[in-house]
Order: C-alpha cells, then sequence, then structure tokens
C-alpha cells in the first residue's frame, strides 16, 4: 500500500494502462512538455513521447472528434478536456457521435475511448472554472458517466475506462486533486464501472454522493455520528449506467435519503435519485427525499463569499442530515 | 495510375447503377412506398472518380449522404439500399436504426456517419492519426456538401491533418446549393478549395462532372497522402439536379430554367457519349448496360419488398458494445 492523492492515482492508471496497451495514447490541450495545467500527465510525455501524448490545437471539438476516429480504427485515446466548462464545443461530438455509434450502426462501429475532465468549484474559479456538468451526459444512453471520490477507485475506475469498449466520460473532482489522499495498493487492479458503493454504513439516514460531495459527505457524517446520528455514505462512483439496487436497498435499510451534488438542482443528476427512490422504495420512506445542490444560478460565482454561498460543505450537508433524522 | 478502357467502362456502369437506383427511390417515394429520399443524381460522377482512385477495400471512407454511387463502388449493393430505404431487417448501414442514405459498410472501411452535417471531417483525420501512428499504408477520403464547409467541425478536422500531415483527401462535393442557400451566400471564396491554402495545405477545383478528372486529381492526392505528404482539399464542382430530399420543394427557390439548362449537361449523358465517340461503347453495348441495371434494381426491390421489418426487440440494442449480437 501506497499512500497517494487522486491526482497522482490518475497519472499512474494512465502510466500503466499505456505501459500495458500500446494502443493508448492521450490528446488534449497543453498535456504533453507541460503534463497538463492540473500536471496529470506529468512525466508521460518524456516517458512516452509526443507521438503517445499529444498537444492538440485548442479546439475541443476535435480533440474529441479525433479521437473517436481514431478509437473507430482501433486505438484507446484518452482525451483530456482541460476543464470540463469547455467541453460543450465537443458535445455535439460526444452525443451525437460518440454515444451514438454503436446503436446506429447496429453495433459495426464502436467507440472505445475515455473522455477526462477536471469538474468542480470551490476553487475560485468563477463561472468558467468550476462547473459541474455531469447531468447533461448522465442521460444519455451509450456513454458511461464515472466520477471517482477517492485514489483508489480513481486509479481502478480509470483503468476500467480504459479497457472499456464504449465512450467514458471520466469526470475528475478537481478540488480533491491534492487534496483527497488515500492507500492505494501496489501492483493490478482495477474497480469496475457500474456498481455504487457503501463507503460507511449506518442506520438512520442515506447520503448519496460522489466526487468532492462524498468526500464532504463522510466529514458530515462523522461529524453527526459524535450526536449519535448513524449515517450510511453511499458514493454513486458511476452515474451511468444508474446501480439503481444499490440506492434501493441502502433507503430500504434507513429510511431517509439525502442527495449531495454541487451541480444545480433542477434537472440535476439527483432528479434521477430521487425518482428512482420514489417509484422503488416508497412504502419504506420515513421522510420526504431532500436534495442539497448547488443554487439555480448560471455558475459558481467567483467572489469568496458568493463562492462559500453555492457550495456545499460538510457544514450544510451536516444540517441537512439533522434535520432528516429528526424528521 | 493512367485507366484503362476497361476501367473507363466499368466507372460509367457504376455512375449508370447508382443513377437508376436513385431514380426508382423517386419513384417508390411518389408510389408511397417509401417515407424519405436524399438524392445523388448529379454527383455519380466525381463520386465513382474518387472512389477509383483508391485501394478499395483498404482505404477508409467517411461519407456523406449523397454518395450512393461511392458506395456502390465500395460493394454496397442495390438489394441493401432498397432495404435501408424501407428501413427493413438486415439493412447492414444500421439495421434499420437510421434514415436511408447515412451509410456504413463496416467490409469495406466506410464509416457509420450521422445527420449533424460535417461531423465526419474529424473522425476522418482521426482514422488518419491513427493510421499514421500504426505506420500502414492507407488513406482516408471523406466528403462532404460545399455549404457544411462552414460548419467549425471541417475547419478543425483540416487543420489537424494539416498540422500532423495526416493521409487524408477532403473531397467537396459543391453542387452549388445547401438545400435552398446558394454558394455564394456560405462563403466568400470561389471555391471551398481556396479555404485550404489559410490551413497550410493544397487545395484544388475539379470538374466534378468529369469522373476522369476526379479520378486524376484524386489518385494524385492518394499518392501524396501515402508518400507522407499530408493532406489534400479537393473541390468537385457540379450541380445537384434533384430538389434537396423528397421533403423539399426547389421551385420556391431556383427557377425550372436553371435546372433543365444543368439537365442538358447531366454527367451520365456527357460520359456516355464520350465514350461512344471514342469508340469504347457501342449503344447496343449501352443497351445492355441499361438492361442489367433495370434487372439488378427491379431485383432489389422485390428483395427489400419482400423481406421482413426489424423485430420491435430489435430497437433495444445495441446501446453498448457489450450488446452488439454476431450472428
Ligand atoms: C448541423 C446540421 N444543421 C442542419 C442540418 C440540416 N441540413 C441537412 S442537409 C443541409 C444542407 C447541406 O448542404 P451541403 O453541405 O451543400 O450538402 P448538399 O446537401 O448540398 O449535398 C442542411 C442545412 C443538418 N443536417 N445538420
Ligand atoms: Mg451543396
Amino acid at each position: 500500500m501506497t499512500e497517494m492523492t487522486l491526482i497522482e492515482a490518475i497519472r499512474q492508471a494512465m502510466d500503466e494502462e499505456m505501459a500495458r496497451d500500446p494502443n493508448v495514447f492521450i490528446v488534449g490541450e497543453d498535456v504533453g512538455i507541460r503534463g497538463g495545467v492540473f500536471r496529470a500527465t506529468v512525466g508521460l510525455f518524456d516517458k512516452y513521447g509526443a507521438d503517445r501524448v499529444i498537444d492538440s490545437p485548442l479546439a475541443e471539438l476535435s480533440i474529441v472528434g479525433v479521437g473517436i476516429g481514431a478509437a473507430l480504427y482501433g486505438m484507446k485515446p484518452i482525451c483530456e478536456i482541460q476543464f470540463s466548462d469547455f467541453i460543450y464545443p465537443a458535445y455535439n461530438q460526444i452525443i451525437s457521435e460518440a454515444a451514438k455509434m454503436c446503436y446506429r450502426s447496429n453495433g459495426e462501429w464502436t467507440v472505445p475511448m475515455v473522455i477526462r475532465a477536471p469538474y468542480g468549484g470551490g476553487i475560485g474559479g468563477g463561472l468558467y472554472h468550476s462547473q459541474s456538468p455531469e447531468a447533461m451526459f448522465a442521460q444519455v444512453p451509450g456513454l458511461k458517466v464515472v466520477i471517482p471520490s477517492n485514489p483508489y477507485d480513481a486509479k481502478g475506475l480509470l483503468k476500467s475506462a480504459v479497457r472499456d469498449p464504449n465512450p467514458v466520460i471520466f469526470f475528475e473532482p478537481k478540488k480533491g486533486y491534492r487534496l483527497i489522499k488515500g492507500e492505494v495498493p501496489e501492483g493490478e487492479f482495477t474497480v469496475p464501472i457500474g456498481p455504487a458503493r457503501i463507503s460507511r454504513a449506518g442506520t438512520d439516514v442515506s447520503v448519496f454522493a460522489y466526487g468532492m460531495m462524498h468526500y464532504y459527505a463522510l466529514q458530515a457524517a462523522e461529524k453527526v455520528a459524535a450526536e449519535g446520528i448513524s449515517v450510511e455514505v453511499v458514493d454513486l462512483r458511476t452515474l451511468y449506467p444508474v446501480d439503481r439496487e444499490t440506492i434501493l436497498a441502502s433507503v430500504q435499510r434507513t429510511g431517509k435519503a439525502l442527495i449531495v451534488h454541487e451541480a444545480n438542482l433542477t434537472g440535476g443528476y439527483g432528479a434521477e435519485v430521487a425518482a428512482t427512490i420514489a417509484e422503488g422504495a416508497f412504502t419504506d420512506l420515513d421522510a420526504p427525499v431532500r436534495r442539497l445542490c448547488g443554487p439555480d444560478v448560471p455558475g459558481v460565482p467567483f467572489s469568496h463569499p458568493l463562492q462559500d454561498w453555492f457550495m456545499p460543505n460538510p457544514e450544510k450537508i451536516s444540517s441537512a442530515i439533522r434535520e432528516l433524522a429528526r424528521y | 495510375m493512367e485507366l484503362t478502357k476497361e476501367q473507363r467502362i466499368e466507372m460509367y456502369w457504376m455512375m449508370l447503377l447508382a443513377r437508376r437506383l436513385d431514380e426508382r427511390a423517386w419513384v417508390l417515394h411518389r408510389q408511397g412506398k417509401i417515407a424519405f429520399h436524399i438524392s445523388g443524381i448529379g454527383q455519380e460522377a466525381a463520386q465513382v472518380g474518387a472512389a477509383f482512385a483508391l485501394n478499395r477495400g483498404e482505404d477508409w471512407v467517411t461519407p456523406y449522404y449523397r454518395d450512393l454511387a461511392l458506395m456502390i463502388c465500395l460493394g454496397y449493393t442495390p438489394r441493401e439500399f432498397v432495404l435501408s430505404l424501407m428501413g427493413k431487417q438486415g439493412e447492414p448501414s444500421s439495421g434499420g436504426r437510421q434514415m436511408p442514405s447515412h451509410w456504413s459498410l463496416r467490409r469495406a472501411n466506410a464509416v457509420s456517419h450521422s445527420a449533424p452535417v460535417a461531423t465526419q471531417a474529424c473522425h476522418a483525420a482521426g482514422i488518419a492519426l491513427a493510421m499514421k501512428m500504426q505506420k500502414k499504408d492507407q488513406v482516408v477520403l471523406t466528403t462532404i456538401g460545399e455549404g457544411s464547409t462552414s460548419q467549425g467541425e471541417w475547419y478543425e478536422a483540416v487543420n489537424w491533418a494539416a498540422v500532423h500531415q495526416l493521409p487524408v483527401i477532403f473531397l467537396v462535393e459543391n453542387n452549388q446549393y445547401a438545400i435552398s442557400v446558394p454558394q455564394e451566400k456560405q462563403m466568400a471564396v470561389r471555391s471551398s478549395a481556396d479555404k485550404a491554402c489559410g490551413l497550410g495545405l493544397e487545395g484544388l477545383t475539379v470538374d466534378g462532372t468529369d469522373p476522369y478528372k476526379v479520378y486524376e486529381v484524386v489518385a494524385r492526392a492518394a499518392e501524396k497522402a501515402r508518400s507522407g505528404n499530408g493532406p489534400t482539399v479537393i473541390e468537385a464542382r457540379m450541380y445537384r439536379i434533384t430538389p434537396h430530399s423528397s421533403d423539399d420543394d426547389d421551385r420556391t427557390y431556383r427557377s425550372r430554367e436553371e435546372v433543365e439548362e444543368h439537365k442538358q449537361r447531366d454527367p451520365i449523358l456527357v460520359v456516355r457519349s464520350r465514350l461512344e465517340q471514342e469508340g469504347l461503347l457501342t449503344p447496343e453495348q449501352v443497351e445492355g448496360m441499361e438492361a442489367r441495371a433495370r434487372e439488378m434494381v427491379d431485383d432489389a426491390v422485390q428483395f427489400a419488398t419482400q423481406a421482413p421489418y426489424p423485430n420491435v426487440e430489435e430497437g433495444t440494442y445495441p446501446v453498448y458494445a457489450e450488446e452488439v449480437r454476431h450472428d
């Protein structure tokens, strides 16, 4: 076991997959000699060369579009979008092309590729360096949408994503890149795409979260435990396809559900989790389902107090848990 | 690179077969037997010329919806086309999932494309990037309408190919209209090939009603690409003789006189009389070709009419590569 940061785990996953499979390559802005603006690809340019760690033109659409072409030919691109805020120019290629290719060709063509994108706020990034656009992807059949919350999962899930025969969108909680540390075993392992994980067992309230908010949810659970509230925390990890069984089983145990994400409330991923619970665990509920999300404004504001107002955090999550527990 | 007599005759045959098949699609539409047709009438010469310049079956193609003649040259059969017109089971492009003329033919390295125009251009660049990485002796041909070269996707793809000197031929089929919008409202240059100089690659314009000229230009571009000297933009000039699609009424935006004038210069007629004048074909031989085409088209219509529709259950898959069924 080695302790490492989230971003080190991500880098290690890419390094190992590139060493394992010569068809794996990285393409994105500043990923080469600079090693990425977050330094996720540091060292890989020197190790694998400019042909496998490609500094693309500054154009997201073609980072993904060219990646799709290479994938159709049998390569395994890892496309890096510098910030998820800049993924929209590539939306057409992701939605119209990558997601639909297998279905529309009746399986004649598939698009094995990974699109990595740092997401999330709380880092002083303002409207355009803080976004959490996962819901816009997690309703698109043909894509898999993954968000890791810790180094172990980040490494194991990214390795699975690289080996997956489908397009996988891999959102990385950038605030946690260096903040979130954890044990990662030496040697080969993967974490399957699909299953959610119960990261803390409990009996009073279920909290559903992913990425940075999962990290905060664990802190909140610890805090209220001292007050005698037993919280079960579920790390959703794969947003699409949805692991409905794990969600429902948890609510069946606790009877209360809190969903936390930093993306804005309306039409957010929490709505899908809430609907899943309403459909499948209605009679198990002892309280209304509660969502704690970013407010419905167009983006995370820059100024510190405004950013704090926007972002869910362990305190806000603890309060929401207490309210639910009291209900 | 010089075409033999047999090849020149074969090229005319491909143009003729595509034309008669296309005309039958219009008849089937008028008869209420199919819901939609989008036609390649008037564009066969350029498509056949380009196809013959490829190493068919080895080279790759990312085509667009008017490329019936190109697809026929790649081995797509009349039966397969009429199956797709009728949305019948076993149609090879999509199993009845896509509208007709949204091609895909894996066995011929012809990649599935979608309806959003210009998306296929980036795939061509990506395929070529992969070919270069794998040191393959192949090229990619990608086709597009002149109107669609206004899309950012096209510029990004051409730029990528130019930066990396990729083996791509960007063939623009300039039929002078994008639905109702003429070329001069689409671009300020005389030919879309002129856009190439701004991106640092060669751009050529050719008479797209002459299959042999198109062959020459594309063959040269293919040779250049194969020898590592990068991509070429080629605009082939022609005229869209039919309305945009079976849903369009072109009387609302262009005169009958204009269309009539171009019908007089229909490439099928021009190439035929040229081959007759050169003594390569007799009127009797042409009659024989016509009879053979009629027979093949009749057979295709009969075959497809009797073919079953897909079972509704087939609509559920394959969303992901794991669900692809090989039978
Ligand atoms: C992104 C996108 N916008 C609009 C359309 C609708 N549309 C389909 S074909 C077409 C015109 C295309 O003209 P051109 O590129 O010249 O090709 P042509 O049809 O003339 O061969 C339009 C506007 C589309 N398919 N995709
Ligand atoms: Mg046009």
